[in-house]
């Protein structure tokens, strides 16, 4: 928890990988998250896009946070980024064509992403560049993860390849719903229950520790706590760990 | 006519925006968990979607050929202002319908749906007559979306399932398998 209320550079940025991850944990951004995954391809071209609008539109809100009216701010917010997705947009078609088709109106649709809007609101808004582009990279990492995560599960189950080149055994047939829009919802749900699972199991463990020090912890109020504390840290590492 | 059934009902059943094309996810998740909030939410955004299909049709004809470049900006703008306008609106004419819709209508300027039918409508070529259709079926289907996921969630919430799953990864799976029913609508219109 404490990492989260810190102020350093690296917690800022660490803390948009996990601990607030935009698609996994605030569930924020979900639409281009499960529309563009279908294919690994296509959820870097989505990332490329969402960090560079991320990150130059936290850069200019936080450069004239001081002479936005708070009546007009959200507004001004929508303004700044509806131009750098401008920017995205038509680049996107001169540069990479192909990309540009394939994302179809999600390119455009990013204006309307709520985790840029939101970083905006609750980050970019009341600090300094430096800490603001960090946040804003942090968070893009973790779009990143997330729509990498999603890209590769579905297309390997769902074609059998990742990044179109072959990965299952040619005998493989496919799971076709995989890259469908029932397979979207299905695989973030996989992922969702499965995170539920293990956040749990850490808080049983730390429940099971919990009753075997009462005893002793009774009188003395202050190492129980401690237990508490350092468990909960070691095991909010240990998630990290394992996860990446 | 025909056209006009077939643009209304592909909106609504085989491209539903939700099932279908991922659009306008954050509010079919964080409004969802009752079927009278899901209701209204609905009825607003069939209300929203409807207005910006007129306004976009009037841009598309007078302002944007000239401006081709400021399509998003100017799409955004008008729906934000639009919004703005229908609560002011609403909250002098009928107060009451303005308290139950609360904090609905200006979360309705982020809903991506509603982006998304300006731009599909342009690039889709609809004309107005088209375009209204094509807003009041995207609607429909948004509400109907919105609607079986508020029941289906209403009885899973009394449902004895693990406690890993009374996160967010329930509402997926469930969400999971209406598009699947939904796929079910392709076979609708056979030319």
């Amino acid at each position: 928890m404490s990492p989260a209320t810190e102020k350093t550079p690296s917690a800022v940025f660490l803390r948009g990988i996990w601990e607030e991850n935009p698609v996994l944990i605030q569930l924020l951004g979900l639409c281009p998250a499960l529309a563009v995954t279908n294919t690994v391809e296509n959820a870097i071209a989505m990332s490329v896009a969402t960090t560079f609008v991320l990150v130059g539109s936290s850069s200019i809100v936080s450069l004239i946070k001081r002479w936005v009216p708070a009546q007009v701010r959200i507004s001004t917010y929508i303004m700044i980024i509806a131009t750098f997705v401008t920017i995205v947009d038509l680049s996107m078609g001169a540069v990479a064509p192909g990309a540009s088709r394939a994302l179809g109106a999600f390119v455009p649709l990013i204006v309307v992403n709520c985790m840029i809007l939101g970083r905006q609101e609750a980050f970019a808004s009341k600090n300094p560049l430096g800490f603001s582009v960090l946040d804003a990279l942090g968070v893009s990492a973790g779009f990143w993860i997330a729509l990498l995560i999603l890209g590769g599960v579905r297309e390997l189950l769902g074609a059998g390849t990742l990044l179109g080149v072959q990965v299952m055994p040619v005998a493989w047939e496919p799971w076709v719903i995989m890259i469908l829009p029932p397979g979207g919802f299905l695989t973030l749900g996989v992922v969702l229950l499965l995170m539920g699972w293990w956040t749990e199991r850490g808080e049983e463990t730390e429940e099971a520790v919990q009753p075997r020090r009462w005893p002793q912890g009774v009188r003395t109020e202050q190492p129980a706590g401690r237990v508490r504390a350092g468990s909960g840290g070691s095991d909010g590492t240990d998630r990290t760990g394992g996860r990446h | 006519m025909e056209n006009l059934a077939y643009v209304f009902f592909s909106a609504a059943l085989i491209n539903n925006f939700v099932l279908a094309y991922f659009v306008g996810l954050c509010p079919f998740f964080g409004v969802s968990n009752r079927v009278s909030t899901a209701i209204r939410m609905g009825g607003a955004v069939v209300f929203v979607m409807t207005l910006t299909s007129l306004a976009v049709s009037f841009l598309n004809a007078y302002v944007l050929p000239a401006a081709p470049y400021l399509r998003l900006i100017s799409y955004i703008v008008v729906i934000a202002s639009l919004v703005q306008i229908v609560e002011i609106t609403i909250k002098k004419v009928s107060p009451t319908l303005f308290r139950q819709l609360g904090v609905f209508l200006p979360l309705i300027t982020t809903n991506c749906a509603i982006l998304y039918l300006a731009l599909f409508q342009h690039a889709r070529g609809y004309d107005f007559l088209e375009g209204l259709f094509f807003a009041l079926g995207a609607g429909a289907g948004f509400t109907l979306a919105l609607f079986l996921m508020a029941s289906l969630r209403e009885r899973a919430e009394l449902a004895d399932v693990p406690s890993a799953a009374r996160s967010m990864g329930l509402a997926m799976i469930i969400a999971a398998s209406l598009s699947m029913a939904f796929m079910g609508f392709a076979g609708l219109f056979s030319s």
